[in-house]
C-alpha cells in the first residue's frame, strides 16, 4: 500500500478539481489509512495466519511446531464429530432459512401498510433483534428449564422437554431464531416490497388477477433480489451458528446438535486444544461458505435471465 | 398461512392498491365506519396475538426476575434478590458492566472515527488501490468469525494484547468495518459534492471541509453506525469467549453465561433472568429512541443486493 505507486491516466473526461490528482490521492490515502491498518493487520494478516496454521502442527500451549501439511485435515475429516456436525449444521440452516424467510416475507405482508396499529406491529417484531443472541439464548434457557419455566406445569404433565431430546433440541433453538431474526427479515422484506412500483399492481387487477395470483406472478418475482439477499443472510448465518448452541444445548443432547463452528471452538479451546486442526476446519469452513455463496448468487442469476 | 390476514384485510380496506402510499387518504373515509371496524376485529386479534408472541418473552424474563421462586435468592415476596446475587458474583456486575462499557465504548469511538475518515476517502477521493481496499473491507463480510478468531487469538497473544479489552475491541471494531465503512461511504455520496467544494474554493482545508461542512451532513449516517456498533460490541459473546480467559476481564454476556451452574452445579435461574435484564436493558432502551436509525441501518443493507 506504498503511496508512491503510479496515480491513474488523466481518464477521458477531464474532471474540474481545483487539486491536483498526486495530492488528492495522497490525501485519499491519508484518510483511507486507518481503514487499511485495521483491515491488513486484523484480516488479511490472521487469514494467511489461519492458512499457515492449517498447515502447521500448532497446538494451543505450545505454539507453531513446523508444517505437517495435509495432517490437520486428514484429522479435521476424521474427526468423530465432523460428518454429524455437517449434517447438523446444514439441516439447521435448511429449517432456519425456509423459516425466517417465509415468516419474514408474511409478517412484511401482514404489516405492509403504514398505519398507527402496523407501526406498532413493526416495532414489536423488531424488538427482540435488538438483543444479543447470547442474552437471547439465556433468556429462552431459562424459558426452556423445565424448573423456572412459565410452562414447567404443561411440559410436568405432558412429559415433554424444549431441550431434552435432538428434535425438540433442533425446534426449540430454532424457534429462539426465528423469534429473535424474524423482525429483521421482516425489515428487509418490506424494503423489497416497496420497491415494487404501485402501477404493476394495478395493471393486474385491470387483467383481473386475484391476491394469490398477484402473489405467485408479480410480488414474488419482482422480490427476487430480495429474496437473494436475504436467502445468502440467512444461509450464511446460520451456517456459521455457534452462540444459541453453544449456551442452549450445549452440543447435548448426546452431542446431537453440534454445529460446524461449535467443532472448532472445542477442537481448539474443549480438550483437544489443538489450533492446527481448528484452523483446518475453519479453512474448509470457508471454502465451503465461498462456494455455497456463488452457487446460490448463480441460481438467482440464472432464474433471472 | 400468516398470509391469509392480508388479504382479509386488503378486502375489508374496499378495492384500493396493496401499497402503502395510496393508504392514507383511504384511512380516514373507510376506518371509522362501524362495519369497518367489525370487520378488522379478527385482523387485530390475529395481529395482537403475534405481536404478543414477540413480546412475551421479554415480558416474562422482567418480570420473573424480581419474583419469588424456589431455588433463587428470592424465595418469597418480590424483590430484588436476584440482582443481589448478580451484583455478588465473582467480581461483581459492576466490574462486568464496566468491561462491557469499555469495550463497547472503544469499539464505538473506533468503528466511528475509521468509518468517518474512510468513507469521506472512499466517497470524494481517487487513489490507486481504492477499489481494492474497498472490496477487502466488505469482504470481511464473507469470512467466518471463527475462521478470524484462531489467528486471532495467537496474533494478539505474540503483540501482548492477550486477555486484553483492548485486544476484544480492536478485534470487535474490525468487524464492524464492513457495514460501517459501507453505511459512511453512501452518507458521503448522497451530499451534494457542491458543498464541500464551495467550502474549499472559500479556503477551507479537506480536513477543515470534511469537519465542519461533512459533518453535520453525514450525521444520520454516523448514528447510525455508532448503534450498531454499540449493539454488537455490547452483545457480543464469541470474541470475549475466546480472548479473555481471565474473569476478571469478562464482558456481561460471558458473565452472565458462566453464571449459570456455579453453585454446584445447580442453575440458579433467578440470576440468569436478572442478567438478561441488565444485559437487555439498554439495548431495548436504545432500539427504542433510535428506531429510525435503527431501521435505516437494515435497510441500506438491503440496498446493497
Amino acid at each position: 500500500m506504498s503511496v508512491t505507486a503510479p496515480s491513474r491516466p488523466p481518464g477521458a473526461a477531464t474532471r474540474r478539481r481545483t487539486r491536483p490528482r498526486g495530492r488528492q490521492a495522497l490525501l485519499g490515502w491519508l484518510y483511507a489509512t486507518p481503514t487499511a491498518v485495521f483491515v491488513v493487520l486484523l484480516f488479511a494478516v490472521p487469514l494467511l495466519l489461519v492458512i499457515r496454521m492449517s498447515l502447521s502442527k500448532w497446538s494451543l500451549l505450545r505454539g507453531d511446531q513446523g508444517l505437517n501439511a495435509p495432517d490437520n485435515f486428514v484429522k479435521a475429516v476424521d474427526h468423530r464429530f465432523f460428518t454429524d456436525s455437517v449434517v447438523f449444521t446444514l439441516k439447521y440452516t435448511a429449517l432456519a432459512t425456509v423459516l425466517l424467510l417465509a415468516l419474514g416475507l408474511g409478517l412484511a405482508l401482514l404489516v405492509q401498510e403504514s398505519s398507527r396499529w402496523n407501526n406498532l406491529l413493526r416495532a414489536s417484531f423488531l424488538i427482540p433483534s435488538a438483543l444479543g443472541l447470547a442474552s437471547a439464548s439465556l433468556l429462552f434457557y431459562v424459558l426452556y428449564s423445565p424448573y423456572a419455566s412459565p410452562l414447567a406445569p404443561v411440559m410436568d404433565r405432558f412429559g415433554l422437554t424444549f431441550l431434552g431430546s435432538p428434535t425438540a433440541a433442533l425446534i426449540s433453538t430454532t424457534f429462539l431464531i426465528v423469534w429473535r431474526y424474524a423482525g429483521f427479515y421482516m425489515v428487509l422484506m418490506l424494503v423489497g416490497l416497496q420497491g415494487i412500483p404501485a402501477d404493476v399492481y394495478e395493471a393486474a387487477r385491470t387483467d383481473g388477477a386475484s391476491r394469490w395470483q398477484t402473489f405467485r406472478k408479480v410480488t414474488l418475482p419482482l422480490l427476487r433480489p430480495t429474496l437473494a439477499l436475504t436467502t445468502v443472510l440467512c444461509v450464511t448465518g446460520s451456517l456459521l451458528a455457534f452462540e444459541q448452541f453453544y449456551i442452549l444445548t450445549k452440543g447435548g443432547p448426546d452431542n446431537s446438535t453440534i454445529t460446524v463452528v461449535q467443532l472448532i471452538y472445542m477442537v481448539a479451546f474443549q480438550g483437544q486444544n489443538d489450533l492446527g486442526v481448528a484452523a483446518a476446519i475453519s479453512v474448509i469452513v470457508l471454502l465451503a461458505l465461498i462456494l455455497i455463496n456463488a452457487l446460490q448468487m448463480r441460481a438467482f442469476r440464472s432464474e433471472e435471465s | 398461512m400468516t398470509v391469509a390476514p392480508t388479504t382479509e384485510s386488503a378486502v375489508t380496506d374496499g378495492p384500493a392498491a396493496p401499497t402503502p402510499s395510496r393508504h392514507e387518504s383511504r384511512k380516514k373515509t373507510e376506518g371509522m365506519t362501524i362495519a369497518g371496524i367489525a370487520l378488522r376485529t379478527p385482523y387485530w386479534v390475529f395481529t395482537g396475538a403475534v405481536a404478543l408472541i414477540f413480546l412475551a418473552p421479554l415480558v416474562w424474563t422482567a418480570v420473573a426476575s424480581v419474583s419469588p421462586q424456589p431455588g433463587t435468592n428470592q424465595v418469597d415476596g418480590w424483590g430484588f434478590g436476584n440482582y443481589r446475587t448478580l451484583a455478588a458474583y465473582q467480581a461483581g456486575i459492576w466490574r462486568y458492566l464496566a468491561n462491557s462499557a469499555f469495550v463497547s465504548l472503544l469499539t464505538v469511538t473506533l468503528t466511528l472515527l475509521i468509518s468517518f475518515l474512510g468513507g469521506y476517502a472512499f466517497a470524494r477521493f481517487r487513489f490507486p488501490g481504492k477499489n481494492l481496499l474497498f472490496l477487502v473491507t466488505l469482504a470481511i463480510l464473507m469470512v467466518p468469525y471463527a475462521t478470524l478468531l484462531i489467528p486471532l487469538y495467537v496474533l494478539l497473544n505474540q503483540v501482548g494484547l492477550q486477555n486484553s479489552l483492548v485486544g476484544v475491541a480492536l478485534v470487535l471494531t474490525m468487524f464492524q468495518l464492513p457495514f460501517s465503512t459501507f453505511l459512511m461511504r453512501i452518507s458521503f455520496e448522497a451530499v451534494p459534492r457542491e458543498l464541500d467544494e464551495a467550502a474549499m474554493v472559500d479556503g477551507c482545508s479537506s480536513f477543515g471541509a470534511l469537519w465542519r461542512v461533512l459533518l453535520p451532513a453525514v450525521k444520520p449516517g454516523l448514528i447510525t453506525v455508532g448503534l450498531f456498533g454499540f449493539l454488537a460490541a455490547w452483545n457480543d459473546f464469541m470474541a470475549p469467549l475466546i480472548l479473555i480467559n481471565d474473569s476478571e476481564r469478562m464482558t456481561l454476556p460471558l458473565a452472565v453465561s458462566n453464571l449459570r451452574g456455579q453453585v454446584q452445579g445447580v442453575v440458579d435461574y433467578g440470576a440468569t433472568e436478572a442478567g438478561v435484564v441488565v444485559l437487555a436493558l439498554p439495548c431495548i432502551v436504545l432500539f427504542l429512541l433510535l428506531q429510525r436509525h435503527y431501521v435505516r441501518g437494515f435497510m441500506s443493507g438491503a440496498l446493497k443486493g
